[in-house]
């Protein structure tokens, strides 16, 4: 009993413990701040073993080292420049990302419940599937007026099909005791849509936001890269990279990539923080 | 008196199977589930059935509950023929059926709130009683995912209580609690049960179980199941544990096992099946 009433205390006084105290003893910060830290410092060393040794090192002695990197972050912070790619970038896979998710989880929750439906539409959707988004940049360039919107559609293309599959797979694996539990309760199918369905399917629905996120990404950065530059469809973070590379600046095409990263972290952190405010169920322990 | 039987005191919950069939499949894949089951079980009584495992309770369950129809037969409940699910049949599941997403208290409210027949300052003060009686008023803020196994299972007792069902209908609903939760829970069970008369369709695979519980003992065989016989069970209310103990528990285990040995040994049966030459195997080596 007083083993029980000592951890119980215990775990009072854990929570008492000032902000400070607890970043210092983060100890999961801390060693992932200091494997950062080491990396950095291979880096560094790797890069400039020529400068220092007088011979290259193979592969990570092309690469510029960090502090160059930093100094052509630094030189590009103030520009407008880095920041409108930033900003096109973003703009472009949320525009895609929310369409997809817009349209999806209805579809998905459509071909869920309805047996017609589904059997109607699953075959055609499971054939697009396997077209990977990159294969739709010709034709989507052809059929759509701007290049700006032949982005837009591969984009929402890439986020779509993963979205629906999550979605279609959460909501069938609906325990179906929940639903005639509630249909005992006198729920009617409306009732059981919105009180079962779709809260159950919430899981699969962040699930599909996170993956979708991703690849969203990846094909908004790769059409940035295809369209190129100048007139219209142009900018972003991609073409940031493929315009350092044509200008031969090694240490901005790696802020650019960094800059990518960057971004899919703040995208995925933002996903994961929705999913937890709209599931407290699922954030218990 | 009684919560559920009112003022009027006449128990109700009548259960009236007549040659209920049920089977599922295409032509060429057909399985009989249930060959013929007729029972008639009178209201305020707790009815425990029994079978071998596999053999088609929860099919059972499910046409008395309403989620799925026989394919011939009748069940009726008071003399109304049951066509569909309501709110006077309530199921307990044999897996937990509490909703994930809400807390102990709103799983609870679920149905009033759905019918809007109970509201308010009522609903509360209803739920409030329901959570001190199955001893959750602590936990009525935490998700399922929160409470042990024994708690979810008192947690959907109550979530059923509410709609102050008629009959419960109750599937293995202690199966995969360890045996000193589940012996408490069946005293909690048979307390509530005493306390309250309400009808009972308890399904078990567990023989002690049952005795302790019921007014009345089916015994099904194995598939297609038919009814092998009823025991009345025949020992005094209110019951304590040790009453398992007793010669005339011990009577009823014996009779009700022998039948359900003989059951069991049938899906041996059938000659040559792999089962039966697997059996035989481990015969002859010991
Ligand atoms: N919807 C269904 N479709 C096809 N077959 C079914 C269906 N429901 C049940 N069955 C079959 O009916 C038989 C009996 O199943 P049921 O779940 O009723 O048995 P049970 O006695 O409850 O088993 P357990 O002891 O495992 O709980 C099984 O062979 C099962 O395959
Ligand atoms: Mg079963």
């Amino acid at each position: 009993m007083t083993a029980v009433s000592d951890m119980v205390q215990g775990a009072g006084v854990v929570r008492k413990r000032t902000r400070l105290q607890r970043l210092k003893d983060n100890r999961k910060l801390w060693r992932g701040i200091a494997a950062v830290v080491i990396a950095l410092v291979f880096w560094e060393v790797g890069s400039r073993w020529d400068q220092w040794f007088g011979f290259t090192l193979p592969f990570i002695g092309l690469i510029p080292p960090p502090t160059d990197v930093a100094v052509a972050w630094m030189s590009v912070l103030p520009q407008p420049g880095y920041w409108e790619s930033w900003y096109l970038s973003f703009k472009r896979v949320l525009a895609g990302f929310l369409v997809a998710q817009l349209v999806g989880i209805p579809l998905g929750l459509a071909l869920a419940v309805n047996r017609y439906f589904r059997e109607f539409f699953f075959p055609v959707f499971e054939i697009l599937r396997p077209i990977p988004p990159l294969a739709w940049v010709p034709a989507s360039l052809i059929f759509w007026p701007t290049n700006e919107m032949s982005i837009a559609f591969v984009t929402f293309l890439g986020a779509f099909f993963t979205i629906v599959i999550n979605v279609l797979g959460g909501a069938r694996t609906i325990d179906i005791s929940l639903l005639r539990a509630a249909q005992s309760m006198g729920a009617t199918q409306w009732d059981m849509f919105w009180k079962i369905v779709l809260p159950g399917t919430l899981p699969s629905i962040f699930t599909g936001a996170a993956v979708g996120m991703g690849i969203t990404w990846e094909v908004v950065l790769a059409a940035e890269m295809i369209s190129g530059g100048g007139t219209q469809g142009g900018g972003g973070l991609g073409f940031f990279i493929w315009n350092s590379y044509m200008g031969g600046s090694l240490p901005h095409i790696v802020v650019g990539m960094i800059s990518i990263g960057i971004a899919g972290y703040v995208s995925s952190s933002a996903i994961r923080w929705l999913g937890d405010w709209a599931m407290p169920w699922r954030r218990l322990f | 008196m009684s919560e559920i039987n009112g003022a009027s005191g006449r128990a109700s919950g009548a259960i009236v199977m007549d040659g209920v069939r049920k089977g599922y499949g295409e032509d060429w894949s057909w399985q009989q589930v249930i060959e013929s089951v007729s029972l008639d079980l009178p209201p305020g009584q707790f009815t425990a059935v029994v079978g071998p495992s596999g053999c088609g309770k929860t099919t059972l369950v499910n046409l008395l509950a309403g989620f799925e129809r026989a394919d011939e037969g009748s069940i009726a409940v008071d003399g109304r023929i049951v066509s569909g699910t309501s709110r006077d049949r309530m199921v307990v599941f044999q897996e937990s059926a509490l909703m994930p997403w809400l807390t102990t208290y709103q799983n609870v409210a679920f149905g009033p709130k759905l019918r809007g027949d109970m509201r308010g300052a009522a609903l509360d003060r209803e739920i409030d009683r329901l959570l001190n009686k199955v001893g959750l008023a602590e936990f009525k803020d935490k998700f399922p995912l929160q409470l042990s196994g024994g708690m979810q299972r008192r947690a959907e007792l109550a979530r059923a209580m509410i709609n102050s069902p008629s009959i419960m209908i109750m599937d293995e609903p202690f199966r995969g609690l360890d045996a000193m939760t589940r012996e408490l829970m069946q005293e909690f069970l048979l307390r509530l049960f005493e306390e309250t008369g309400r009808t009972h369709f308890f399904v078990t695979s567990e023989i002690e179980e049952a005795i302790f519980l019921a007014d009345r003992l089916v015994v099904l065989s194995n598939r297609p199941v038919t009814v092998r016989t009823v025991i009345d069970i025949e020992l005094p209310r209110p019951r304590e544990f040790h009453l398992l103990s007793t010669p005339e528990a011990y009577d009823y285990k014996r009779e009700a096992l022998e039948i359900l040995h003989e059951e069991a040994m049938k899906s041996f049966g059938g000659g040559g099946s792999v089962q039966n030459e697997l059996v035989e195997a481990i015969a002859r080596r010991g």
